[in-house]
């Protein structure tokens, strides 16, 4: 009884503004409202939209989502398997296929360990301190975002290509980055750079530097700090950023593309690999991998949505 | 331990939040830096912690230059206005926290780890909140376990920052009291920062009143308060009336009416009277030197609390003043009034 009396006066609150705002709807409302005075169920009087109108809504959201997102992984699925398991399972233990799927993971690898490192300095940067410049370091930040992956790919060809500016001497001391394992790890790393810093930035500002100082003048060192307070603070959000990341540099096209060179068995990454095979007709080869792409895709989805879950719960709550 | 605080400076781009500040604090004392927000006062408290460095001047802790040292080597307490718990881990955690991160050297074993939290629990009174995350506590159990958390490592001072700022008025009337009783208990030097008058009367046995980066006054609760240094001091702490006169060869006029008081030395010039609210005698017409008509009064406890219109001048000038009850004051009566105890400074800009 306590709790629907102290949720009817919000409705009544409601009702003298509605009349202006929803004129078909409110005399109904209140009329409801008169039969049944007891039932103060706020819920029931705030829709204000009728019955079929919702139904329409959620069906054209749910037919949209089917067609577009549902329809085109059952297709991945079922070519990938259309010959049966046993040529799916060959066209993954074709050499090509697992040096590729061995180069997606070694790039993978690299990429984001090494954007960890660089999101986190990154995000520390940004949220513990302030410095000149601050705001430009941000919007420099998400510029991978906004670049078309083909053009960050373009950029490492200009910059280390045969004829770019470091190429005759990278030719004179034989080493090797673009159309090899450098190039791609680069534009990978590029590409993906956003990622963990993005993730982490919001976070450690809510958080501020206070849980820092008082470890610092209870006696620990910078590292303790790092290690026994900042990081299991933002271990969530961190674990977040990481998935993101990883997700990308493991379906990264564009931008590998242009700096691979597509080496068979060498240069070729999964994403890349899945396009080559499609051109030559190889269907099944083709869609097995990109199966294996869609898998990553959906485990990505289960693990953020949990991820996201334990981010809400971890905010500091109820002051 | 005694703390010595010399010629601190310390600017935030062109705003100066220390301007040359001297302070002295001895053995065992329970010292509250006074003002109102954006008078250095925490400033000051975060440079003898080590949490911020000035641009220039000197602290020392016993004797030793504190400056040399980072905030993690000068062994102080610190208890932050909104408690910083390590939010992930339990109380007992955040308490112990301290004595973990010891140098391997000196660090404690695991069992005498837990009997001095325990200890340190117990003496908070907190002891059955061991298993529990900061998230789960209210604000007044949240700040004795950061108080615990920083008794932990023995610090050689403590030092608090607007330790109840965040709390509700009951809550942090009880937790001043607490504190007092646990500093005549432990009896370790602290300093804490506060912008309520009220907290730093009743809780220090010594008050620094500070405004715009400057010390104003340094004194015993009973100093700053019946004693002001300073026009600002009379004004920030406790209830004052106000009234704007003029000095000149030792007669005190208000509006061109001489006031029947003398000017105690006071410099001539323009200048403010200051006059505590209950220091106000109200007498019969014509007995005073200031008259005015009562317009409201408000009667509540031992005092009654009149509006008093002054008149003379533009008559516009309307005081506050506290009055026993022995005579009930009527709105509409006209009543003199004579200062019993007041103060001139002069007037500034």
């Amino acid at each position: 009884m306590s709790l629907q009396s102290s949720l009817v006066p919000p409705v009544t609150e409601l009702r003298a503004y509605a009349p202006t705002a929803d004129l078909a709807v409110s005399p109904l409302s209140s009329r409801r409202e008169r039969a049944h005075p007891q039932a103060g169920t706020a819920p029931d009087n705030l829709r204000t939209e009728p019955g079929p109108v919702r139904f329409i809504i959620i069906a054209l959201a749910i037919t949209f989502l089917s067609v577009f997102v549902v329809l085109p992984l059952v297709v991945v699925f079922a070519s990938a398997f259309s010959k049966g398991i046993g040529a799916y399972v060959a066209a993954l233990a074709e050499p090509e296929a697992m040096a590729a799927i061995r180069l997606t993971l070694l790039v993978a690898a690299i990429s984001v360990s090494l954007n960890l490192v660089f999101g986190v300095i990154a995000a520390w940067a940004i949220a513990k301190f302030d410095f000149a410049g601050k705001t430009f370091l941000i919007t420099l930040i998400d510029l991978p975002f906004s670049v078309s992956p083909v053009i960050s790919g373009l950029v490492f060809v200009l910059l280390f290509g045969a004829q770019g500016y470091f190429g005759t001497w990278l030719q004179a001391h034989d080493i090797h980055i673009l159309f090899a394992v450098p190039g791609i790890a680069l534009a990978t790393i590029f590409v993906t750079f956003p990622f963990v810093a993005r993730a982490l930035i919001p976070l450690m500002q809510e958080q501020g530097t206070q849980e820092e100082e008082a470890a610092i003048s209870l006696g620990a060192s910078g590292l303790q700090t790092f290690f026994r307070v900042t990081l299991p603070n933002i271990k969530w959000g961190l674990l977040y950023g990481v998935l993101l990341c990883n997700a990308r540099a493991m379906g990264e096209f564009g931008a590998v593309s242009v700096v691979s060179g597509h080496i068979r068995g060498e240069t070729n990454t999964m994403p890349l690999l899945v396009e080559i095979l499609y051109n030559e007709y190889q269907f099944v080869a083709s869609f097995a991998i990109a199966s294996l792409l869609a898998m990553l895709a959906l485990i990505t989805l289960v693990v953020k949505t949990v991820l996201e879950r334990r981010l809400d719960e971890g905010q500091e709550p109820k002051d | 331990m005694t703390i010595e605080v010399k010629n601190i400076v310390k600017k935030f781009g062109s705003f100066a939040a220390l301007d040359n500040v001297d302070l002295k604090v001895g053995q065992g004392e329970l010292l509250a830096l006074l003002g109102p927000s954006g008078s250095g006062k925490t400033t000051l408290l975060r440079i003898i912690a080590g949490l911020d460095w000035p641009d220039a001047g000197e602290v020392s802790i016993d004797g030793e230059d504190a400056l040399a040292r980072g905030a993690s080597e000068r062994h102080v307490g610190f208890v932050f206005q909104h408690y910083a718990l390590f939010r992930h881990m339990t109380v007992f955690e955040n308490v112990a926290f301290g004595l973990r991160v010891q140098p391997r050297a000196i660090r404690k074993d695991e069992a005498t780890i837990r009997a001095r939290v325990k200890e340190l629990l117990d003496l908070v009174q907190l002891d059955w909140l061991a298993n529990r995350y900061p998230s789960q506590l209210s604000g007044g159990q949240r700040q004795r376990i950061a108080l615990a958390r920083a008794l932990a490592i023995e610090p050689r001072i403590l030092l608090l920052d607007e330790p109840f700022g965040a709390l509700d008025a009951k809550v942090r009337k009880e937790l001043r009291q607490w504190l007092r009783s646990l500093h005549s208990e432990i009896h370790v030097t602290s300093i804490f920062v506060t912008h309520d008058q009220e907290e730093a009367l009743e809780v220090a046995n010594r008050v620094v009143v500070m405004d715009k980066g400057r010390i104003e006054q340094i004194g015993t609760p009973g100093e700053v308060y019946d004693d002001p240094a300073t026009a600002f001091v009379h004004g920030f702490i406790g209830e004052s009336i106000v009234l704007p006169v003029d000095v000149s060869g030792g007669s005190v006029r208000l509006d061109g009416r001489p006031l029947n008081i003398a000017a105690n030395g006071a410099a001539s010039g323009a200048s403010k009277l200051f006059v505590r609210r209950h220091d106000m005698q109200i007498g019969p017409a014509g007995s005073g030197s200031l008259e005015g008509a009562v317009r409201h009064v408000r009667s509540f406890g031992p005092i009654q609390r009149a509006e008093v219109a002054l008149s003379g001048g533009e008559g516009k000038t309307i005081i506050e003043i506290d009055a026993p009850r022995d005579r009930e004051l009527q709105a509409g009566e006209i009543v003199s009034l004579q200062p019993r105890r007041y103060r001139i400074f002069a007037a500034q800009d």
